[in-house]
C-alpha cells in the first residue's frame, strides 16, 4: 500500500508530517477530527514545551539504560549495549474493545490447547477432515514423542502471545499465535513502569488498568500446573544463558517471580527426577518455565549436539515428575500453515463462532493457490511457516525483483513450508519522531495469555511499531521497537 | 545458591586477586631494577614468574628459530609486556582481569549493578591500553589502574551486595587467592634470597623492603617492629600476624570464617572435612610461633601450608559445586 498524502490531517505545527492514508489511524478517524478516547493525549503532547518532552525522552532513555533493558540482534557484536527502542506516546485502546479481545484470545487458547490434547491423543479432528492430516503430520514441530503423553490440567500451551493487527475497518484480527516460547512481556512490564514516571498525570486521569501483577499471574499459573503431589512445587526459569538475545527477559522474569534462574547445566536428572545443583546440595524442580526450544531441551531425546539442555529432561517429563511450560510440540498448534484451520477448530471444539478472525491465507501445498500467490507476488507477504522474528518473510510490495525470484524458487522447491497473506495496511500511531514532531507509524499488538487453572491476560500487551516510515516489520529484531499499551479504564 | 554460581563468584575473585598481587610484584620489582644490585634482571624476573607460579609454564623464554625449544632469555622489557599484556598467558594480568569479567559476566545477575560497572569498566580501560602500541603502552598508567580497579570492585562489593552467601563465597576466592600467593611469596623468598644475607648490606636491605612493599606492609611492619628488618621478624610479620590484612594468618582465618558462613548458609551435612583441615589450618597459623618454624624447616613448614590450600580448594569443589549425583542423595 503506498502513502498517498492526501492533506496534512491537523494544523498544529507538531502534525506537519502527519499524513493520512488508507490504514486505519489510531488518534485520528476518516474525517480527521481526533478520536475523543485520545483527546487527553492529544492535549498533553500539544501544550507541553518542547524542551519538556525532550527532557522527559532524556529521562526515559537514561532510565532504559540503567536498567540494562537491552536487547541484542542475531549478528551483532557483544560488548555494545543497545537499548531496546521505543516510543514514548503511549497507544490507547478502549474498554470496550479490549473486552471483545480478551473475549477472543480466551476462546483461541482455550480451543488450541483441546486441540493439541486431541492431535497428541486419538487425533478425532483429523480422523473427521476439519483439519488435514498431512498439515498437522507433515509438521516440523509435530513431536510424535507427546503422543499419548499427560500433562497437567491438559494444558499444553501456558504461556501464549497471540499478534493482533487492526484493519481498515477498525476491527482487531488476529495474525499469528505464538506458543512456544513467546517473548517481549518484560519489554512491556519495563515500558509500563518508564511510562509511569513520563507521563504521570495523564496515566492517572486515564485511570489506565494495571499490568504489574504479570509476574505474581505467571507464577501463580505455573504453580497451577505442577505434578500432583507436589503442594509447594519449586519453580525455576530455564534459559539458553547470556548469549541469547532475550537473557535479559530470562532474568527479569526470575527475579520478578523469586525463582531461581537455571540453564541446562544446572540440571541433573536422576531416577526421572529433575534437580537443580546448589552448593545446598540437589534441589528438586517441579515446575520448568523454559525458554529453550524443543530441539534443544535434552540431548537425549532431542538434537544430540544440544549443550544447552539436560539429558533426560524428556523422560522425567514423561514419567509425570516435572511439568514444563510450554509443553514440548506445541509448534504444531502455531505453524503458520494451521493457522488458516484456527477459526475451524474453534468451531469444532467450542461450537463457537471465532470472536477474533483470521487474516486471509493462501496455502501453497494447494495448486491453485500456489500459483495465484507466485504470479502476485508484489502484493503479497510471504512467510516460512516455522520461523519467527520477521525472519524469511517477503514483503511484496517492498520488495525486488530479484528477492520476489528467490521466494518463487523457495515455494516451488518446499511449499509446506510457506503461506501467503495479502499485505495488509494495519493501523497507525502517533509516534515522536527524531526532530521533535509527531508522525504515525505502523503498529501492531501483542498481549500475553496465561492459561493455567485459569486464564488471565493482563490488559494491553506489547505494541510493536515499526519505526521506520512506511514500513511494516514490527519485528525487534529488525528495526522495530515497543510503545506502552493502555488500555483505558472506562 | 545454584553452584554455577558459586563456582564463578570464586573464580571472578580469586582471578581479581591475583591480578592484584601480580601488578604490585611487577610494580616492586620495576623499582628494585633500578638500583645496584647483586640480582641479575633475568634472576630477578625469574623470581617473579616463581611467583605467580609461571616458572615451568610455555613460552616465557623466546623460541629458538621457531623450534619448539626455549632459546635465550626474552629480556625484562618483553616479559614484563607479557606479564602484563599477553592474554595467551594464563599468569598475566590481562589474561585474570579478562577471565574475572567472563566469570561475572556469566552471574551478573547475582553481583550488584554496581559490581559489573565497576569491573565492565576495568576490562574496557584495560583493553583500551592494550590497544596501544608495545611501545607506547604506559606501566605507571597500567599498573595502578589494575589495583585501584579491584579495589574499587572490593569496596562496591562490600557496600552494595549483601553479606549473605554470595558475597561469603567471593571472600573464600579472596582470602584463598591471598593465602596461596602470600605463602609461594615467601617461600621463593625463603629459598632465594634470604639465606646467608645480611641487612646491614643496603642492596640486600631494599629486597626485603621490597618484599613488604608487595604485600603493602612495610607502615605497619614498621609500626611494629620500627624500620630494624630481620629475617625472622620479616616472616613472621607477612605468615603469623592476626591484624594485618596481606598476612597468611589473616588470610586464612578469613577465609575459615567465610567457610563457617557458607555451612551455616547451605546447612550441609558434607562439610566436614573441609571445615576440619581448613580449622587445622587456622590453628596451625594460630598456635604457631616463629621460632619453632625458622629453627626447623622453613621451606617445608611454607610448602605445607601450600599443600593444605590445595586441598581447601578441591574439597571446597567436593562439597558445593562438583559433588557425585549419588554422594548429594545419600545423605
Amino acid at each position: 500500500m503506498t502513502t498517498t498524502p492526501v492533506r496534512g490531517v491537523h494544523e498544529h505545527a507538531l502534525l506537519r508530517e502527519y499524513f493520512m492514508d488508507d490504514a486505519f489511524d489510531e488518534m485520528f478517524d476518516g474525517d480527521g477530527a481526533i478520536r475523543p478516547h485520545y483527546a487527553a493525549l492529544f492535549h498533553e503532547l500539544t501544550t507541553l514545551p518542547a524542551e519538556e518532552i525532550r527532557r522527559r525522552k532524556q529521562s526515559a532513555d537514561a532510565s532504559f539504560l540503567m536498567q540494562g533493558i537491552t536487547f541484542t540482534v542475531y549478528g551483532r557484536e557483544e560488548g555494545t549495549e543497545r537499548i531496546f527502542p521505543y516510543d514514548l506516546i503511549p497507544r490507547l485502546v478502549t474498554g470496550e474493545e479490549w473486552e471483545r479481545i480478551e473475549r477472543g484470545l480466551t476462546q483461541r487458547i482455550t480451543a488450541l490447547n483441546l486441540f493439541l490434547h486431541d492431535v497428541y491423543n486419538d487425533g478425532k479432528i483429523l480422523a473427521q477432515g476439519v483439519v488435514p492430516r498431512e498439515v498437522v503430520y507433515s509438521c516440523a514441530q509435530f513431536r510424535r514423542q507427546m503422543r499419548g503423553l499427560r500433562v497437567p490440567r491438559n494444558v499444553y500451551v501456558a504461556i501464549a502471545g497471540t499478534d493482533l493487527l487492526r484493519l481498515e475497518s477498525g476491527e482487531f484480527v488476529a495474525l499469528e499465535d505464538n506458543l512456544r516460547v513467546p517473548s517481549g512481556v518484560s519489554y512491556m512490564l519495563t515500558n509500563r513502569r518508564i511510562m509511569k514516571r513520563t507521563l504521570p498525570s495523564l496515566f492517572r486521569d486515564y485511570g489506565v488498568r494495571p499490568i504489574d501483577h504479570y509476574p505474581q499471574a505467571l507464577l501463580a499459573t505455573l504453580r497451577s500446573l505442577a505434578p500432583e503431589g507436589r503442594p509447594e512445587p519449586t519453580v525455576v526459569v530455564l534459559t539458553p544463558g547470556v548469549y541469547n538475545s532475550a537473557y535479559f527477559e530470562h532474568t527479569w522474569l526470575a527475579r520478578q517471580m523469586g525463582v531461581e534462574l537455571v540453564e541446562g547445566r544446572d540440571l541433573v536428572i536422576h531416577d526421572n527426577i529433575v534437580y537443580m545443583r546448589t552448593t545446598a546440595g540437589l534441589k528438586r524442580v517441579d515446575v520448568i518455565y523454559r525458554r529453550v526450544d524443543d530441539d534443544f531441551i535434552d540431548p537425549v531425546a532431542f538434537r544430540g549436539d544440544s549443550i544447552l539442555g539436560a539429558a533426560g529432561l524428556f523422560n522425567a517429563y514423561r514419567a509425570g515428575n516435572v511439568t514444563l511450560a510450554n509443553a514440548f510440540g506445541t509448534g504444531v498448534a502455531d505453524d503458520k500453515a494451521l493457522y488458516a484451520y484456527v477459526p475451524a477448530i474453534i468451531r469444532y471444539y467450542l461450537g463457537e463462532e471465532p470472536i477474533l478472525n483470521n487474516v486471509e491465507t493462501y496455502l501453497l501445498t494447494d495448486p491453485r493457490q500456489r500459483a495465484h500467490v507466485k504470479d502476485n507476488l508484489e502484493k503479497l507477504v510471504v512467510k516460512a511457516v516455522g520461523e519467527s522474528g520477521g525472519y524469511g518473510m517477503l514483503v511484496g510490495p517492498q520488495s525486488s525483483a530479484a528477492e520476489r525470484e528467490e521466494f518463487k524458487r523457495r515455494i516451488e522447491a518446499d511449499p509446506r513450508n510457506y503461506i501467503a497473506q495479502p499485505t495488509l495496511s494495519f493501523s497507525r500511531a502517533p509516534c515522536l519522531l527524531e526532530d521533535g514532531s509527531i508522525g504515525p507509524r505502523h503498529v501492531d499488538l501483542r498481549p500475553y495469555i496465561l492459561f493455567g487453572d485459569k486464564v488471565t491476560i493482563v490488559p494491553g500487551g506489547l505494541t510493536r511499531v515499526a519505526l521506520r516510515q512506511g514500513s511494516l516489520v514490527v519485528n525487534s529484531s529488525q528495526g522495530g521497537g515497543s510503545k506502552d499499551t493502555w488500555v483505558l479504564g472506562s | 545458591m545454584l553452584s554455577r554460581v558459586a563456582d564463578s563468584l570464586y573464580w571472578t575473585n580469586r582471578y581479581l586477586e591475583r591480578a592484584e598481587h601480580t601488578a604490585r610484584l611487577i610494580d616492586i620489582n620495576m623499582g628494585l631494577m633500578l638500583d645496584r644490585s647483586r640480582v641479575s634482571a633475568e634472576r630477578r624476573w625469574q623470581r617473579v614468574l616463581a611467583a605467580v607460579g609461571a616458572m615451568h609454564g610455555p613460552g616465557w623464554q623466546e623460541e629458538r628459530d621457531g623450534s619448539g625449544e626455549p632459546g635465550r632469555w626474552m629480556g625484562v622489557t618483553a616479559l614484563v609486556h607479557a606479564l602484563c599484556f599477553d592474554t595467551t598467558k594464563h599468569a598475566s594480568i590481562t589474561a585474570c582481569i579478562f577471565a574475572a569479567r567472563e566469570n561475572a559476566r556469566q552471574i551478573r545477575d547475582e553481583i550488584s549493578t554496581e559490581q559489573w560497572q565497576r569491573l565492565n569498566g576495568l576490562f574496557h580501560e584495560i583493553s583500551r591500553l592494550r590497544t596501544a602500541s608495545p611501545s607506547e603502552r604506559n606501566l605507571a598508567e597500567f599498573l595502578p589502574t589494575i589495583i585501584d580497579g579491584v579495589h574499587l570492585f572490593q569496596g562496591v562489593t562490600d557496600t552494595t551486595l549483601s553479606h549473605g552467601e554470595g558475597w561469603q563465597v567471593l571472600r573464600v576466592g579472596r582470602y584463598l587467592e591471598r593465602a596461596w600467593s602470600l605463602t609461594m611469596l615467601l617461600d621463593l623468598y625463603e629459598r632465594e634470597v634470604f639465606p646467608g644475607e645480611d641487612s646491614d648490606d643496603a642492596g640486600e636491605y631494599l629486597e626485603w623492603v621490597g618484599l613488604l612493599r608487595i604485600c603493602t606492609a612495610f607502615e605497619a611492619f614498621c609500626r611494629v617492629h620500627t624500620a630494624d628488618l630481620t629475617h625472622e621478624r620479616i616472616l613472621e610479620f607477612l605468615l603469623l600476624d592476626p591484624n594485618f590484612p596481606h598476612s597468611v594468618r589473616y588470610a586464612v582465618d578469613a577465609l575459615h570464617n567465610a567457610l563457617e558462613a557458607i555451612q551455616q548458609h547451605t546447612r550441609t551435612q558434607r562439610g566436614g572435612e573441609l571445615m576440619r583441615v581448613a580449622g587445622r589450618l587456622k590453628a596451625t597459623l594460630g598456635f604457631a610461633q616463629i621460632g619453632e618454624i625458622v629453627a626447623r624447616d622453613p621451606v617445608r613448614y611454607l610448602r605445607g601450608i601450600l599443600d593444605q590450600c590445595r586441598e581447601i580448594h578441591d574439597l571446597i569443589y567436593a562439597v558445593y559445586i562438583q559433588y557425585s549425583v549419588e554422594t548429594a542423595l545419600a545423605v
